[in-house]
């Protein structure tokens, strides 16, 4: 691949071809605020934070879009360039609800934390706010579109990543706002990809609500157990309780979940989960309002003692090719091996399968 | 009795408004039904023309005889049949009907090179196209031209882009046709968003052929095979018209597989656009070709090198394209006679606002203001006093009464903080407030961002709630100067050309008439145009008592006996400004 020579505040780098500036100046290790870019996404340079001044061009040009060429000079930094940034900043928070006390997303907020360090408190451009209703009556997501910035993030990942394209933009000037085709609710795969990349509190998880933020949770980094795909997840634990699950961006399926792996976690404190073995004690065809009434908990070797004394009368009364065996995308390749060993070593049959095939 | 007659109708979208269609069937149907000769009706024949730019006075009539051409104004179908007994079938033109001095002085100063035979020829009839040397240009450029060579004649021409950008057209062919890929695209971009333009439609409606003719020539060039008109739903009659002679150009062989012959593929296809004003932007107009949402994306890349579905595509303006095949025809030397050393040829204007004769103007560059406000505009409306011009619409600026012999081309009207723009211009009188003026435009280019960007989106509408409170008399010291910072923060951190120069109506005004803002931060409005502003009173003196205001208040805060002096309750009043409108002695003042 070609390579192309650039200085970016006075260090010269070499760098692919095709690479950003901004790329470009990550590599040199020079930070350039950003919100509404995303490296998985392709570019958009809407929230224009991430302008530097090239030799030669007579405007500021946005990093995330500007390709390098051979021989660029590039200022990632002056008082011009961060006087342009605060106001944007500015222009930007005075259409905010500025609701960082109760937000779900203070603490992990790209917004918050960029006007942290433009150190914003009074605002020269106060002005009409955008008021809409929240209305999605989804169980997942929610999304409360006055603290959007309209960063075009969560539109590009559901159209580009997720191939879904349930939102976009509408309207124009000021009322221009993210939502569904003719504003209806969500209706959609609810993947939370957009939750995922949306760089403030516009789209938070439902199930989050009032569960915990940044403080006392820790991250425990696991393996999502329901399909063999295998994504690796982020659980959030406050207080032994999962409140949260992210995925992080440097994971082989590049953080990208599905709606089970990301909000389907809520089975792990509820009462009704099963922890001990049941055996049946009420005849068959006997039915309860109560279910659990018809059955007796007992302890694991009761049950499997009940289960080889099954199989060994079905085996010995019917053969062996009676018993199918059918295993669980949600165990482990090891569980799965063990499990078809059992079946063909143990039990004696080939009747073994996979609910991945089904 | 007259021999050899043509009646031309003009039937452009003023005239057809003002009745065009039923003068031409006026027209059609007394000449059928009336007694005349029928080898005198075989010499006479009627069509409709395009617009030439004086719509205020249609429906607009010409009567070509061998020798004179009469041109008659105000035209209703009653008076058509006068027309036909006295002067077409009489010999005798209805004088007092014909247009007057100011018509011809409107005319004088022009000089039509894209308008050339707009509203001299049918523009549904390809034949009257190729009866004017249409269609020359591309023989002649199939015949004896390389693309090179083309691209040189526009390059020494010296012809710039007509749609506010003024980026010379041979460079941009010239990095096209050099650009590497198997399909490239020529896009002519017919989106005119700008309020009050109305160019690029009187053209298209006028002579399409020249357009597509013009097209071809740049397809050729730069090596496109595929072209598309890009043109907003709201002008039916152009897309009509412009259909038709795509329609009969492909027959002809002058688009199509293999054109004259010659082995080069090149069709046009019509693209409607919904109206945004942000589509006109190139990079906009490409994602709302390809079915995306037209928002602009940033440059680089150019289009030029990554357009359309991602190839190189030429993007112009209705009347760059209008203009290329005269250039061809007639030779860069004789375009290049027009104009100022760096802005060459003509320029179409709009001419609106508070002047006498307002139009479609086609003026050489390097006119001055003035020669278009007096002599071809004829001066102000009413005997009022012209107190600024404003060009290039909504991303323009304006110019005052001291700079009138400034000349109309991009370097001076860049120069004074203004723009040629797409031609947009607007006169405005003592009467108009620049402050309301750059407030307008604001509201126009806010309710038309896009709506990507924060500069754009949020910056220009504090903008305007600045104005809009300064305008409401609630102005707060200072705002002036958040005004200016935040106006050069919206240019410098804007991504695309709406939000770049959204600010300039407003920096221009405060530039030339700060004194206007200071007085309105000090609750006067010196136009007396800005209503929250106003306070109206009864001037007791001349008041008769006649009652009128009373009845024309519409909130009822007048009162007073029949003959005697009236009163106006401030506290009720809500300043529409009717009782003002209503009173025949002049009793109603404001302040
Ligand atoms: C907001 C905006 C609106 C525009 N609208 C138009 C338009 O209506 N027609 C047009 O020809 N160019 C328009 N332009 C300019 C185009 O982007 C482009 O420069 C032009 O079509 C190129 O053609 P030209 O080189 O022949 O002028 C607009 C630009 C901006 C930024
Ligand atoms: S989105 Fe961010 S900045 Fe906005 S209220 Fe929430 S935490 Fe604060
Ligand atoms: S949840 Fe998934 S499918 Fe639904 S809008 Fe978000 S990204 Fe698109
Ligand atoms: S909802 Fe979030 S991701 Fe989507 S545009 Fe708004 S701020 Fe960006
Ligand atoms: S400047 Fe305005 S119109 Fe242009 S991209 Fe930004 S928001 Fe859209
Ligand atoms: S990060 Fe580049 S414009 Fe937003």
């Amino acid at each position: 691949m070609k390579k192309l020579k650039i200085t970016i505040d006075g260090k010269t780098i070499e760098v692919p071809e095709n690479t950003t500036v901004l790329d470009a100046a990550k590599m040199a290790d020079i930070a350039i605020p950003t919100l509404c870019h995303h490296p998985k996404l392709t570019p958009f340079g809407g929230c224009r934070l991430c302008i530097v001044e090239i030799k030669g061009i007579p405007r500021p040009v946005t990093s995330c879009t500007t390709p390098v060429s051979e021989g660029m000079e590039v200022t990632t930094s002056n008082p011009q360039i961060e006087d342009l940034r605060k106001t944007v900043l500015e222009l930007i928070l005075s259409d905010h609800p500025n609701d960082c006390m109760v937000c779900e997303k203070a603490g992990d907020c790209t917004l918050q934390e960029l006007a942290y360090f433009y150190g914003i408190r009074e605002n020269r451009f106060a002005g009409e706010r955008r008021i809409y209703e929240k209305k999605d009556g989804n169980p997942f997501i929610e999304r409360d579109m006055e603290k959007c910035i309209l960063c075009g993030r969560c539109v590009k990942v559901c159209d580009e990543v997720q191939g879904v394209g349930a939102i976009d933009f509408t309207y124009r000037g000021f009322k221009s706002k993210i939502c569904p085709p003719y504003e209806k609710d969500l209706d959609c795969e609810f993947c939370g990809q957009c939750v995922a990349v949306c760089p403030t509190g516009a789209l938070t998880g439902k199930q989050w609500t009032m569960k915990g933020r940044q403080m006392g949770v820790k991250e425990v980094d696991t393996v999502c157990s329901y399909c063999g795909t295998g994504c690796n997840i982020t659980l959030h634990v406050k207080d032994n309780t999962v409140v949260r699950v992210t995925s992080k961006e440097d994971t082989w399926h590049e953080g990208w979940l599905c709606i089970k792996g990301r909000f389907g976690y809520t089975f792990i404190n509820s009462p009704d989960r099963l922890k001990r073995p049941l055996i049946r004690t009420a005849p068959e065809g006997q039915s309860s309002p109560d279910p659990l009434s018809l059955f007796k908990e007992a302890s694991w070797n009761e049950a499997f003692d009940l289960i080889a004394s099954k199989l060994s009368g079905i085996k010995s009364k019917h053969g062996a090719d009676a018993i199918g065996g059918l295993s669980s995308a949600r165990c482990t390749n090891e569980e799965n091996y063990i499990f078809q060993k059992f079946i063909r070593a143990a039990v004696g049959t080939n009747n073994v399968d996979h609910c991945a095939r089904l | 009795m007259n021999k050899n007659i043509t009646i031309q109708v003009c039937m452009g979208t003023g005239g057809i408004a003002a009745g065009g269609s039923e003068v031409l069937a006026a027209f059609e149907s007394l000449m059928r039904e009336k007694n005349i000769p029928a080898e005198f009706k075989k010499e006479c024949s009627m069509h409709k023309v395009g617009c030439r730019g004086l719509c205020a006075k249609d429906v607009l009539v010409d009567i070509i005889t061998d020798d004179r051409r009469t041109i008659y104004q105000y035209i209703k179908p009653e008076m058509v049949e006068r027309i036909i007994d006295e002067h077409v079938v009489g010999g005798n033109p209805v004088s007092e009907w014909e247009v007057a001095e100011d018509y011809h002085k409107f005319h004088e100063k022009q000089v039509k090179v894209v308008l050339s035979d707009c509203g001299n020829i049918d523009p549904e009839d390809i034949n009257a196209y190729i009866a004017v040397d249409g269609y020359k240009a591309v023989e002649k450029v199939f015949a004896s031209m390389t693309p090179e060579e083309v691209i040189d004649i526009m390059k020494k021409s010296g012809l710039r882009g007509r749609g506010g950008a003024g980026f010379p057209t041979g460079v941009k062919w010239e990095a096209c046709r050099k650009a590497e890929a198997g399909q490239k695209y020529i896009i002519c971009n017919a989106d005119e968003g700008d309020p009050g333009a109305f160019m690029d439609r009187a053209v298209i409606e006028g002579n399409p052929h020249a357009v597509i003719e013009g097209m071809v020539v740049g397809a050729y060039a730069i090596g496109a095979s595929k072209g598309y008109v890009y043109i907003r739903a709201e002008y039916p009659l152009a897309v009509e018209r412009l259909k038709k002679a795509i329609k009969d150009a492909r027959e002809r062989g002058f688009i199509g597989k293999n054109i004259l012959g010659k082995g080069f593929d090149f069709d046009i296809k019509i693209k409607l656009g919904a109206g945004a004003f942000v589509c006109g932007e190139e990079t906009a107009l490409i994602a709302s070709i390809e079915g995306q949402r037209g928002m602009p994306r940033a440059k680089p890349p150019f289009p030029v090198h990554r357009g359309l579905w991602g190839k190189p595509t030429v993007i112009n303006n209705v009347e760059t394209l209008a203009n290329i095949p005269y250039i061809i025809k007639k030779g860069h030397e004789w375009f290049s006679s027009y104009g100022t050393e760096k802005s060459k040829g003509t320029k179409v204007f709009a001419l609106t606002g508070k002047i006498k004769n307002s139009g479609l103007i086609e003026v050489p560059m390097g006119i001055t203001l003035k020669e278009i406000i007096y002599d071809i505009g004829g001066g102000i409306e009413n005997g009022k006093a012209l107190k600024a011009v404003q060009t290039g619409g909504p991303s323009g600026g304006c110019i005052t009464t001291d700079m009138l012999d400034i000349t109309m081309d991009y370097e001076s009207l860049a120069r004074v903080g203004s723009i040629v723009g797409s031609g947009g211009m607007i006169v405005l009188d003592e009467d108009d407030c620049m402050v309301n003026v750059a407030k307008y435009f604001l509201q126009f280019t806010q309710s038309e961002s896009c709506g990507k960007c924060v500069p754009c989106r949020i910056g220009t509408k504090r903008l305007l709630e600045i104005m809009d409170r300064i305008t409401k008399g609630a102005g707060r010291q200072g705002d002036i100067e958040l005004l200016e910072k935040l106006s050069s923060d919206i240019k410098a951190a804007s991504l695309c050309g709406l939000g770049q120069t959204a600010p300039n109506p407003v920096l221009s005004t405060i530039k030339y008439f700060r004194e206007e803002y200071d007085a309105h931060l000090q609750g006067k409005c010196p136009a007396k145009a800005c209503r929250e502003m106003l306070t109206y009173h009864i001037i007791e003196e001349f008041c008769k008592g006649c009652g009128a205001c009373l009845r024309a208040c519409p909130a009822g805060a007048i009162t007073g006996e029949k003959k005697k002096p009236h009163k106006i309750a401030p506290e009720i009043c809500i300043k529409c400004g009717a009782c003002f409108d209503v009173c025949k002695f002049k009793a109603v003042g404001k302040e």
